[in-house]
């Protein structure tokens, strides 16, 4: 993985010199929170229901094992000693003192870690596919071109104040893992016709009160002039983006209103006219970058390990962990671990600073000192022998972090709603807590199969409810919490928004309802058929029928 | 004459300002002045005739690109930032000047904050009117305090990527 050098770490620790001196003047009354707000917010720093927050990025989900240990000293020291992973693979700490967030910062800056764009309307905390560099369906991996973009954005003079925030995904696989269509801008490497290596750029995608499928603006673009296109987009938006309204600011509304075709025209201008050799990178740079993500330190194994095999016919809770939370690596003998956050019961995301030090123990004895976070909400171990990937599976057992619930039911993805956060409207928590303890069961999760839950407080959609096969909004009536239900969402490469069930129900109805869409799933299942696929299926009817089945 | 902040060789300091900034009902007095970009396409000529220096007042609607042909004759282009979050005058001045080839002052007038002097100074701008008190002192030493910068701009700091070439 990438390593900061010292240019990279000279930049982490001006900007923690910066914000101890901006802090310093807060403290000491010299400017009002209004003038300070920004630039806290530029910093991570975000005030909440109960207290600040910070949002500490983990730029496409990428962690060393000392990193982990770093996020974890954060937690135990200047929070309650857990922290929350988030949909945008950031870390969230819910409990943070503003005089400590300095030397919070400081600390970070040590680990090549910080809190840099993580809010504000600028180009935020890169997103890409948790499987790079490990998933056999990769042309090239997107971390590399990540990270190239991660450094064209941190503190770009141009695009610090744009009309809204920004968020960019990468992917390298034929398959979309990093949901790229519900992004500002979305990025699939692929081979052109001729082996070269391009980029398909889709615009405009984004959830929230309108929710967009980002449209293809343009086919193919050679790699080498990513950052020149990426600009005239951004140029575009910066000058044209509404500025009027705070909910029609996305660049999503500005393709929509314009309609891809002609935003494309007005990108493809404004790049014409771009001097392509100043903001592009030389070759040298490339592959400076590249190299830093060369495999390096992978033995050569048989394909099948007799001790996998082995453990999973003695042990069925290994069994079953392999065939839920186990998934094939590119090099043989090697697996993918997933470490799902979503123990029924817990607050989706959460994990404890004492697990954070198990995972990073494990990521540096098992798995080439490297760590993912996915936008599940979810942790990876992404290179773990499969030899040794029942010493694995007990530690993480030991350490409450072996749920075997990967893409089942109770994986559910929930942002922090109401319990923490300043817009929410309703509580996402505890309905993520009393649906996952319903389907506790494990052998009732594997027959209910695929299933992705997601929740959001409010329509800020955090929790990426449009594109939940089962999508659950927070709204407010009258002062109560009030859900209301969609169906048949993807973020997946069969992307598609949910469609709204009918009127939102109160909290304590929600878990019933799910009880019985899954109901009628069961019931109208045709052979492999995953939620999904009945619902697209049978449409709306039966699954409405069975829910609002007392109102008639 | 109010006091103006101007960057000149990687350096802050305080001037007077010789140009009277004129609303578009105000007479213009002798000397020189800044007027709106609606009044500089109607009055532009007349006023360049009388021996004076002209400035364009910019805001973020104004298309600027119809300045083009005129940047040669323009002493100051003003970009307005009406709000310090409404950041599309610093796409205005890298087109101002890595596209437009516009080498006069560039002025950034309106809600001018401290915390964005690095980024007007990259963009282009070298001259401020900052609206919270900041001095030459001060607006130095925020446009400073980063000692890298990742991406080319319109300034000649050398980027990251430049500078790795020499390590």
């Amino acid at each position: 993985m990438y390593r900061y050098d010292d240019i990279d770490k000279d930049m982490l620790a001006d900007r923690a010199a910066e914000f101890r001196a901006q802090c310093a003047r807060r403290l000491a009354g010299e400017i009002t929170e209004e003038q300070f707000k920004p630039v806290r917010l530029m910093n991570g720093l975000y005030l909440q229901l109960h207290a600040y927050m910070l949002r500490i990025a983990i730029p496409y989900g990428t962690l060393s094992s000392a990193q982990m240990r770093a996020l974890a000293h954060v937690a135990r020291t200047y929070d309650r000693g857990y922290g929350h992973f988030t949909t945008r693979t950031n870390l969230q700490l819910h409990w943070i003192k503003l005089r400590d967030a300095p030397d919070i910062l400081d600390y970070l800056a040590t680990a090549g870690l910080h809190a840099i764009q993580t809010s504000g309307n600028c180009i935020r905390n890169l997103t890409a596919d948790p499987l790079a560099g490990v998933a056999a369906d990769e042309v090239d991996d997107p971390r590399i071109w990540a990270e190239v973009i991660r450094q064209w954005s941190t503190f770009h003079p141009e695009f610090s104040y744009l009309p809204r925030k920004f968020k960019i995904a990468v992917t390298g696989a034929r398959e979309d893992r990093a949901a790229i269509r519900i992004y500002d801008i979305g990025l699939r490497l692929h081979r052109g016709e001729e082996g070269e290596l391009a980029f398909e750029v889709l615009a405009g995608g984004g959830l929230g009160r309108m929710p967009y499928l980002g449209p293809t603006i343009r086919r193919s673009l050679p790699v080498r002039h990513l950052l020149s296109y990426l600009q005239a987009i951004l140029r575009v938006y910066n000058r044209h983006g509404r500025r009027d309204n705070i909910h029609k600011a996305r660049i999503k509304i500005l393709v929509a209103s314009l309609g891809a075709e002609e935003f494309a025209r007005q990108v493809e201008e404004e790049w014409a006219k771009t001097d392509k050799a100043a903001v592009d990178l030389p070759d040298t740079e490339l592959a400076r970058v590249r190299a830093a993500f060369a495999p390096l330190g992978f033995q050569s194994l048989p394909r099948v390990s007799t001790v996998f095999e082995a453990a999973k016919s003695e042990d069925r809770a290994f069994a079953r962990f392999a065939r839920n939370n186990i998934i094939a690596h590119k090099t043989p003998g090697y697996a993918v671990v997933k470490i799902a956050l979503k123990t029924p019961g817990e607050t989706p995301g959460d994990c404890s600073a004492d697990q954070m030090d198990v995972v990073a123990g494990l990521a540096e004895r098992y798995s080439l000192d490297e760590v993912r976070v996915a936008y599940e909400q979810n942790l990876i171990l992404p290179h773990v022998r499969l030899d040794d990937a029942p010493a694995v599976y007990k530690a993480l057992a030991d350490a409450g972090l072996a749920t075997p619930n990967i893409d089942l039911i109770s994986d559910i993805i929930a942002c922090p709603g109401l319990d923490y956060c300043a817009l929410a409207n309703a509580r996402a928590i505890p309905i993520a807590q009393d649906i996952a303890r319903k389907f506790a069961e494990p052998d009732l999760a594997e027959t209910i199969g695929e299933l992705k839950i997601k929740i959001s407080g409010c329509i800020n959609a955090c929790g990426h409810h449009h594109v939940g096969h089962i999508g659950i909004l927070g709204v407010d009536k009258k002062g109560e919490e009030f859900y209301q239900l969609t169906l048949g969402g993807s973020g997946a490469d069969d992307a598609s928004i949910g469609q709204i069930l009918g009127p939102a129900l109160p909290a304590d109805r929600v878990t019933a309802a799910v009880d019985q869409l899954v109901g009628v799933y069961l019931r109208e299942r045709q052979g492999e058929e995953r939620f999904l696929d009945t619902f697209r299926r049978t449409g709306l009817h039966p699954f409405k029928e069975a829910v609002y089945v007392d109102a008639h | 004459m109010s006091t103006l902040i101007k960057w000149r060789d990687g350096a802050a300091s305080a001037y007077a300002d010789p140009f009277v900034s004129l609303a578009d009902d105000e007479l213009a007095p002798d000397g020189d002045v800044i007027v709106s970009f609606a009044r500089f396409q109607a009055e532009g000529d007349l006023l360049l005739g009388q021996h004076r220096r002209v400035g364009v007042r910019v805001c973020p609607d104004d298309p600027v690109e119809a300045l083009a042909y005129d940047l040669p004759r323009i002493a100051v282009v003003a970009l307005v930032f009406p709000k310090f979050r409404d950041g599309r005058a610093y796409s205005t001045a890298m087109v101002l000047r890595t596209r437009l080839g516009f080498t006069g002052e560039l002025r950034a007038v309106g809600e001018v904050l401290r915390e964005q002097a690095a980024f007007m100074i990259r963009c282009g701008f070298d001259a401020f009117e900052p609206a919270d008190g900041t001095d030459a002192d001060q607006w130095g030493r925020a446009a400073r305090r980063f000692r890298h910068v990742y991406q080319r701009a319109a300034d000649d700091r050398e980027p990251a990527f430049v500078a790795r070439l020499a390590r």
